[in-house]
């Protein structure tokens, strides 16, 4: 019992350091990460040592909970409590002071940039996950020909998905980068290639309503590597003896990859055609780093939220804009759910 | 997000095997067409990267005046490649603090949720207690929840406790912009997940290994730590790889929980910055997007098959 005492003490003494220290950042990342962890650790020790103290009987019925206890606890602050708070702040003003009905829902529905956020993001729900799909099944399947380098060829499709949106973003702004005449050189592949043929170049990303195509574009490469190696894993498990049968037949490779493959693998399809659309709705990063999304009417939901909640300060349109954004993911979830149902009984 | 990806993921091959030659009327060999359909997709999908890593060790002057392709034309002209941009980058920049901020919120803000999780799914799996079905699809159900509605409470909870009427329940811990208060975010939304898919794995472990241990008088504790732990190494590998991928990548947590003083932020936050500061001044951009990546590309290469498993399966959360 002073064991827990004189390491709970230690503990907090660290966290005291960690908040003040001006120390060597290298020494306070190595005690940040082994109070972290040890922490995380120390906890569940300690209950359960204190578990061993009780009585006998009460003893094994107490021990569960201790070991459910931390996820619980967790789970209730930082996802049950908040839903119910985020919900009674929609109903409230900037600062939740007043009640104000449905105003923060009615800005959510009639505000022109809001609007617009909402055309936007359908567009990205609907056209993301269908040309990542489309392009990621297409490769799959050719890939799955190979007799060598598969594995790689798979690989540099996936690699994108190791990257932070931030870093994509980037990545992609230098492939658009437009420079006004007088302030240098355009260095951009899209622009250069323009030049190249003779034309004029353009200020991509501010070409409405074409830019919001193009910051699709960023997340199409960066996930089009995940809805291709789950179809091609779903793809190699299809047995062999219904392809060869319809080749037999006299079945044409495309014949055989319409009839056969895709209806086979219809619910995978599926499975990962509704995760990217709840993916797509949640987009935040892309379109922030971008950077002057009403100006360029590139806005989408998660993205105003963001802005209304930490850069206007206004708590109650930012929780109205979650709440539509958590009504709109919960269909695409039971969709997901009920197709994950299905797949397995078919197993 | 969903469960269904998880299901998925139990197929994903370890290596994908390339189909046998000459299995008769087995799977077509790729044609000329094939072939060039993948390699330009493939070049495609390379170049957006080839671009920052090339640009980034490109000298200033000559960044600034041709495109990042022209050097491959003459790659042995030593004068064009410089590693200042990276000095410069991590130095002026800032990015070396960032690097370490980042690691020091991404490998506790991974191991906190795995431990938590793990010690709730040895219990949902091998102990008896009233509630335990209820609370186990009550934490997984909690995957529909998106981040974005847990924002604004949780912000309210570190900068000022919580309070019913007059009455204070939570008192304020001042976790706002403390790792701890990123950490705890982090192992939130991290929790569900981890609980499910944790909770799979340790449940189809074999009954009799457990039994064994307990008729030989072990203590739940000592089975979990010694048998549940080193026998659930892949399981645990896959979901800790995306886990801190998720982390490391991240700019939303800790735009909201961590802000971006130049002590604090980590790298997601410090390109967000360098982004809107220095737009056009792209050797420094693309050295500083290339560090940002650095890491992540190393794990993917290093451990792509735990890396696909852990992405396939926890691309669902949120």
């Amino acid at each position: 019992m002073a064991a827990i005492a004189v390491v709970a003490f230690a503990f907090s003494a660290a966290f005291g350091f960690l908040r003040d220290t001006e120390a060597n950042r290298l020494g306070v990342v190595a005690v940040a990460i082994a109070v972290g962890i040890g922490g995380v650790f120390f906890v569940f020790w300690a209950m359960d040592q204190l578990v061993d103290a009780l009585p006998g009987r009460v003893r094994e019925s107490v021990r569960p909970y201790v070991f459910v206890g931390p996820a619980l606890a967790i789970l209730s602050v930082f996802l049950i409590y908040p839903v119910a708070n985020t919900i009674l702040i929609s109903f409230r003003d900037a600062q939740s002071q007043d009640y104000v009905g449905l105003d923060n829902y009615r800005f959510v529905f009639t505000d022109e940039s809001m609007l617009r956020s909402i055309r936007n993001s359908a567009l990205w729900i609907v056209l993301v996950p269908a040309v990542a799909v489309t392009i990621g099944l297409v490769f799959a399947t050719l890939a799955d020909r190979l007799r060598r380098g598969e594995a790689l060829a798979k690989s540099m499709i996936f690699l994108p998905m190791a990257i932070s949106f931030v870093g994509a973003a980037v990545t992609w702004r230098l492939i658009y980068s437009y420079r006004p005449p007088g302030f240098g050189t355009n260095i951009g592949l899209f622009n250069s290639i323009k030049i190249g043929l003779g034309q004029e170049p353009v200020r991509w990303l501010q070409e409405r309503p074409w830019n919001n195509l193009l910051l699709m574009a960023i997340m199409v490469w960066m996930q089009t590597g995940f809805a291709m190696v789950v179809l091609s894993a779903a793809i190699k498990a299809l047995p062999d003896e219904i392809l060869e049968a319809a080749r037999i037949d006299g079945a044409s490779e495309f014949q055989v990859f319409r009839r056969i493959v895709i209806p086979n693998i219809l619910p995978t399809i599926v499975v990962v055609t509704t995760y990217m659309i709840i993916n797509a709705l949640k987009v935040f990063d892309i379109v922030f780093v971008i950077g002057s999304a009403e100006t360029s009417g590139t806005e989408v939901i998660a993205e105003r939220m963001i802005k209304w909640f930490f850069v206007s300060n206004n708590d109650g349109r930012g929780a109205a804009i979650a709440v539509v954004l958590f009504l709109a993911i919960i269909p695409v979830m039971i969709w997901n759910v009920r197709q994950f149902r299905q797949q397995e009984q078919l197993r | 997000m969903s469960m269904a990806p998880i299901a998925v993921a139990a197929e994903v091959p370890s290596a994908p095997v390339a189909p046998t030659a000459g299995d008769g009327l087995g799977r077509p060999r790729a044609g000329w067409f094939v072939r060039i359909t993948l390699l330009v997709v493939i070049i495609l999908w390379l170049i957006p990267t080839l671009g920052v890593l090339v640009t980034s060790f490109r000298d200033e002057a000559v960044v600034d005046q041709t495109g990042w392709w022209t050097a491959l034309a003459h790659p042995f002209r030593a004068s064009e490649w410089t590693l200042e941009n990276y000095r410069i980058a991590l130095d002026t920049q800032g990015f070396q603090n960032a690097f370490l901020n980042s690691v020091a919120v991404a490998v506790p803000a991974t191991v906190m949720p795995i431990a938590i999780a793990g010690f709730a799914a040895y219990a949902f799996s091998w102990m008896n207690f009233r509630g335990r079905n209820l609370m186990f699809v009550l934490v997984v159900g909690l995957m529909v929840v998106p981040l974005q509605m847990a924002l604004i409470p949780i912000l309210r909870l570190y900068t000022s406790g919580a309070s019913i009427g007059s009455f204070r329940v939570i008192p304020d811990f001042d976790l706002n912009g403390t790792l701890l208060g990123v950490w705890l975010a982090h192992t939130g939304f991290g929790l569900p997940l981890a609980t499910y898919l944790l909770r799979n794995y340790i449940g189809s472990l074999p009954s009799s290994i457990i039994e064994s241990a307990r008729i030989d008088g072990a203590d739940h504790f000592t089975i979990f730590w010694r048998l549940v732990i080193p026998l659930s190494v892949p399981a645990l590998a896959a979901f800790a790889i995306f886990q801190f991928l998720w982390v490391w990548n991240d700019l939303l947590v800790a735009y909201v929980f961590l802000g971006g003083t130049s002590q604090n932020r980590v790298l997601t936050i410090a390109l967000q910055t360098l982004n809107g500061d220095h737009a056009e001044d792209w050797h420094l951009l693309t050295s500083a997007a290339f560090i940002t990546m650095a890491l992540p590309l190393a794990v993917f290469f290093s451990l792509q098959r735990y890396f696909v498993r852990g992405l396939t399966a926890g691309s669902v959360k949120g």
